[in-house]
């Protein structure tokens, strides 16, 4: 035996920090499984115009309420069967996955930013800066979101980018009670000192000593709501409120459907499926990122 | 103890005003009251007789002092809809969305305590794995979506419960289900954790060394610490409910505030719209109060801080 092969032996288990992570990622099921259907709507969502067979909008009256294909007069023209106006159902599905991605993160960005600047201010300042903040954020969570969305949408008068801008200044308390804690942690850590003692400006330091170190945490946080707005927005266009017609929002289908509830329940499960799907994988990835990123934080 | 009381309360009060004030300015702010109410092809005149009809004309900061000013004396306004006090409407609704509530937190109490526990209990074993499974599926299930459902398979495919109303309890059922599954997995998380942090305690490594029973150990020693971060919850998630009634009673066709509160926004009716938000903050503060008094009063260590 020769001697590195002996000094690989004592040190098994010194993988970089890397390598750690990728390993980690590796055993983590549910990360992985959230990752890989995530991406593959991503890219179904993106090449909609290649992959869907038909105009999502184009209307065709004789051919209404056609069954999917397992059913008995199935027909592969239309795979997932045809809507009340005739609409190919498939090719809704995938415009309408690239909707509650669109609404889901642009939301999701607008609500992450302000909740990030909030709750790093409060945790940097503290005191009375941090005070007012977690006062704001202590209202924001008194406010009933689903009444004021749905409020705020019908006197605006419902729109994709209406949608888009309710949700993101409404969800972003979680971003903010997250950065505020998780800033506090590492205010008096001794790499910030240094910065403050070498006469770095504050919003350098904020900027870049705290950011990135509670991005982490942030990124479990935006996943979260990401979810958490694509469900609401499905929720506002089921109530007629969110995406009008005829875009193919997911909620806007489920409600389409609900007239045909008793004879045609296809029309609302599958959709509903793929709105589960989706939502369950961002959920499972953001779950599985707060377990490789901080395994203790369960 | 009393300090604390005064304190939170004061803070609470702060609060309310603070909410009661955003949500006014925000619907207003959102559209201008008149065209809403006036409708489709109202006239100029029209428009303008219903603004100064209802004191849209006013400064903001105006109407908003008169508005609280009435809802502290308990009046908040007429319905534009019904042309009765809005205050008799809600009297004659929200019983219906309490009990509701009530029904939901009950259901996800029963289900979420008793598995989080055990998950807890038995850590990465197969009840510990099928509890994560429901609070993971729970989560990314769209409630909505639920609703229809249960309606396609309890009413329709299986005729069991009525699809839609409030005349008995049987109408509570799916709606019950919906609501109550929706707060489960928060509930179920919370308690697992909570339990699995005490279980770890050294004064219950001193319990189990005295030779105490196990169960003894887990329900007298353990249960009663990992218990306290929950009840505050519990209060949180039923402030939750009452908003997402909202969409669930419209599906039920259950005769609540959440239902009232759709058909106030559906027909412009903004003095209930207004009311209906109020009074859910109102809850919900004082909810979160109640919430955080009680845990004063189960952990004297909360007090102190």
């Amino acid at each position: 035996m020769t001697a590195p092969a002996l000094r690989d032996i004592d040190q098994p288990l010194q993988l970089s920090p890397r390598a750690l992570l990728l390993r980690r990622i590796g055993g983590h099921w549910g990360l992985l499984f959230g990752l890989s259907v995530l991406v593959l709507i991503v890219l179904m969502a993106l090449a909609a115009p290649l992959i869907a067979p038909h105009d999502p909008l184009a209307q065709n009256l004789t051919g209404r309420l056609q069954p999917p294909i397992w059913a008995e007069r199935g027909d592969w023209n239309h795979v997932l069967g045809t809507d009340q106006l005739g609409r190919d159902y498939l090719s809704r599905l995938i415009y309408g996955a690239r909707l509650s991605l669109i609404i889901g993160f642009s939301a999701m960005a607008i609500s992450g930013l302000i909740g990030t600047v909030l709750g790093v201010c409060a945790g940097y300042f503290g005191g009375r800066v941090d005070m007012v903040i977690t006062f704001i954020i202590t209202a924001r969570l008194s406010v009933p979101i689903v009444l004021i969305a749905l409020a705020v949408a019908a006197l605006l008068g419902g729109s994709l980018e209406i949608v888009i801008l309710i949700l993101g200044f409404l969800l972003w308390d979680r971003f903010a009670v997250v950065a505020r804690s998780a800033t506090m942690r590492i205010r008096s850590a001794d790499f910030v000192m240094a910065a403050r003692t070498l006469g770095c400006p504050t919003w350098r330091i904020l900027a870049s000593e705290v950011l990135p170190n509670v991005a982490d945490a942030l990124i479990v946080v935006a996943t979260l709501e990401m979810a958490h707005a694509i469900l609401l927005e499905a929720a506002l266009s089921f109530l007629g409120l969110g995406v009008q017609p005829p875009l193919p929002s997911w909620g806007l289908m489920i409600a389409e459907g609900r007239d045909y509830l008793f004879f045609e329940p296809w029309l609302i499960t599958i959709v509903g499926v793929a709105l589960f799907v989706l939502v369950l994988a961002i959920n499972l990835l953001g779950d599985g990122i707060r377990d490789v990123t901080a395994p203790d934080a369960h | 103890m009393t300090i604390y009381i005064i304190k939170r309360l004061g803070l609470a009060v702060l609060v309310a005003l603070f909410v009661s004030f955003v949500s006014f300015m925000m619907l207003r702010v959102a559209g201008d009251p008149a065209i809403a109410m006036a409708g489709e092809g109202a006239s100029a005149a029209d428009i303008e007789y219903i603004r100064q009809q209802f004191g849209f004309d006013r400064p903001l900061l105006v109407q908003y002092v008169a508005w609280l000013a009435g809802a502290l004396s308990g009046d908040l306004g007429n319905s534009t809809y019904f042309s009765v006090p809005v205050s008799a409407l809600l009297a004659e609704r929200l019983p219906i969305t309490m009990v509701l509530g009530a029904c939901a937190l009950t259901f996800s109490i029963l289900l979420a305590v008793p598995l989080g526990v055990l998950a807890a209990v038995r850590a990465n074993s197969a009840i510990d794995r099928m509890a994560l499974a429901i609070s993971v599926f729970g989560q990314a299930l769209p409630n909505f979506w639920f609703a229809l459902m249960l309606i396609v398979i309890l009413s329709v495919w299986f005729p069991l419960l009525p699809p839609s109303g409030n005349d008995s309890w049987r109408h509570f059922i799916m709606p019950t289900l919906v609501l109550g599954y929706y707060s489960t997995p928060a509930v179920m998380r919370l308690t697992r954790s909570g339990t699995l942090e005490v279980l770890r305690a050294d004064y219950i490594r001193t319990a189990h060394a005295k030779g105490l029973a196990p169960w003894r150990v887990l329900f007298k020693h353990a249960l009663r610490n990992a218990i306290i971060p929950v009840v505050s919850l519990s209060a949180v998630q039923f402030g939750y409910m009452l908003g997402g009634s909202v969409i669930i009673e419209s599906i039920f066709a259950l005769h609540g505030i959440g239902q009232l509160a759709w058909e106030s926004i559906a027909r412009a009716d903004l003095p209930t719209v207004q009311a209906i938000v109020l009074v859910l903050s109102m809850i919900y503060v004082f909810l979160n109060l109640l919430g955080d008094l009680l845990n004063a009063w189960l952990d004297p260590r909360i007090r102190a801080a």
